[in-house]
């Protein structure tokens, strides 16, 4: 644990997460057409969490489901064949609202263009937005995000590593150093 | 998980949960609009069949074709196999076209382990003779799992012509490994010589075991394949095996009821108890489709070695 470090404790975790409700609200006008989905399993956790604090910020109730990217993943044949994650739609589903993809860290870009393709599939939105807990460059792809809880800066060779209260027992985001586990 | 699926008894209880979890995810699939994933672009699956087999060969095809893998269909009857090409030589007429997956049905029990010898390709046996049918053991535990909950400690039992029944020996594998505890009910005459060594019990009287099961699964009698008197008639039968309505009004309240199809009503099974709430029967089908898709991309989704 000696190289690595957290870049975020709890509270900013808290804090970033209720900027960004915030933000989505006041950019999407009150959030009455969102729905916030996540992208398994930690970007489902944290829509859920964004969902409560919209809530309880302004009393309208966000729907929240998860989408799962594995089977649209480019490098599925670069591993063994994955576990899946879960896709749960809303009831009303998504077509002709905000979508707003959540997902922990946003690195190369392609797990949301593979959210994006399985979006596709799944509805015709009238817009999608991306939340992120942390952004931590080297795109690969043309994608940015609309919501940013900390942009941090990164080597290619470092890790980060998000833990949250309901899957990891404690909020925190790591940053680690090459070979550090 | 092993490069083919030929048996039941291949798979250690990670493995075959995992091709049961990962199902329950592609379940969802077939509740959207757009039935259909990207993952297996590119692949292509063939269809190896020898034997009829009407609905395991769309089942296998239309999940090739959810997860937009290529299909071949290929039947014996009309292909060169009718003009006397031997099993290795169709193997390698289809390795020449480069099938990343083959899925064989054949009388012979024991033609998809040769045939994975041959091929470089995945080998999925859809039916072997009288030997397996691993991918309908996945989908009766997938159904008793949607069902119950749970496999563990469930008490399932399995009545009719096991002797020629390669659902009955995959399932009793598979079920095995899953932690259920499995009872074979049959004449003596329809249950193999080697069914003492099965991790299952025996019993002759169905009556007796009604009462204590939580799956009641019953098998087609293969009439195709009774060239000896196994019973003296087929009244006699239905009367001591069939599952009419008073056998059904003994099993506990909550058990359900399974035919892996296509059934004999009236012979095996009673119509209103083939088609009470508590029957599987229809959903087994749609599960078939779910769960192939399951082995299909866990199989072909990943790297091939």
């Amino acid at each position: 644990m000696s190289d690595s470090r957290a870049v975020l404790e709890a509270p900013d975790i808290h804090r970033a997460l209720t900027r960004i409700a915030h933000e989505i609200l006041e950019r999407t006008k009150g959030a009455g057409d969102v729905v916030l989905l996540g992208i398994p399993t930690r970007g489902a956790t944290l829509a859920r969490r964004l969902g409560d604090r919209i809530e309880r910020f302004e009393g309208v109730k966000a729907p929240v489901g998860s989408i799962d990217i594995t089977m649209y993943r480019d490098d599925l044949r670069r591993g063994p064949a994955r576990p899946l994650g879960r896709t749960e739609l809303p009831p009303d589903g998504i077509d002709g609202r905000v979508v707003v993809l959540v997902d922990d860290v946003l690195y190369s870009g392609r797990t949301v263009r593979a959210a994006l393709d399985a979006l596709n599939d799944l509805g015709r939105p009238a817009a999608v937005q991306l939340a992120t807990l942390v952004d931590r460059g080297h795109r690969e792809l043309p994608i940015r995000a609309d919501y940013v809880g900390k942009n941090l800066p990164t080597a290619k060779s470092e890790k980060v590593k998000v833990y949250l209260e309901e899957t990891d027992g404690r909020d925190a985001v790591l940053l680690m150093k090459e070979g550090a586990r | 998980m092993n490069r083919h699926l030929i048996s039941a008894g291949d798979l250690a209880k990670d493995d075959a949960l995992l091709i049961l979890d990962t199902a329950e995810e592609l379940a969802r699939v077939s509740e959207r609009s757009i039935k259909k994933l990207p993952t297996l672009r590119g692949r292509t699956v063939v269809n190896l069949f020898f034997e009829d087999s009407t609905r395991t060969r769309i089942s296998f095809e239309a999940a090739a074709k959810r997860l937009s893998a290529d299909v071949i269909n290929f039947s014996a009857k009309g292909s060169s196999v009718s003009k006397g090409e031997s099993l290795k030589d169709t193997a390698l007429t289809l390795e020449a076209m480069g099938a990343d997956a083959v899925v064989i049905r054949h009388s012979a029990s024991g033609a998809p382990y040769r045939l994975a010898t041959w091929v470089h390709g995945s080998v999925v046996n859809a039916g072997d003779g009288t030997h397996e049918h691993p991918t309908q053991a996945l989908l009766d535990a997938f159904s008793m799992r949607r069902r119950l909950g749970g496999l563990e400690g469930r008490k399932v039992t399995i009545v009719g012509d096991v002797l020629h029944s390669r659902v009955a020996r995959s399932n009793v594998l598979l079920l095995h490994t899953l932690g259920a505890e499995v009872t074979l009910v049959a004449p003596p005459t329809l249950l193999p010589v080697s069914v003492g060594s099965w991790p299952c019990e025996v019993s002759y009287d169905l009556d007796a075991v009604l009462p204590k099961s939580d799956v009641v699964m019953m098998l087609r009698v293969q009439k195709e394949r009774m060239n000896a008197a196994y019973f003296p008639s087929e009244r006699e039968y239905s009367r001591r095996y069939g599952l009419d309505r008073d056998r059904f009004a003994k099993m506990p309240d909550d058990a359900i009821v399974m035919h892996p199809g296509p059934m004999n009503r009236g012979m095996e099974i009673a119509a209103e108890v083939a088609d009470s709430a508590r029957s599987t029967i229809v959903e087994q089908v749609a599960n078939g489709v779910t769960i192939r898709m399951a082995v299909l991309y866990l199989l072909l989704g990943g790297e091939i070695a």
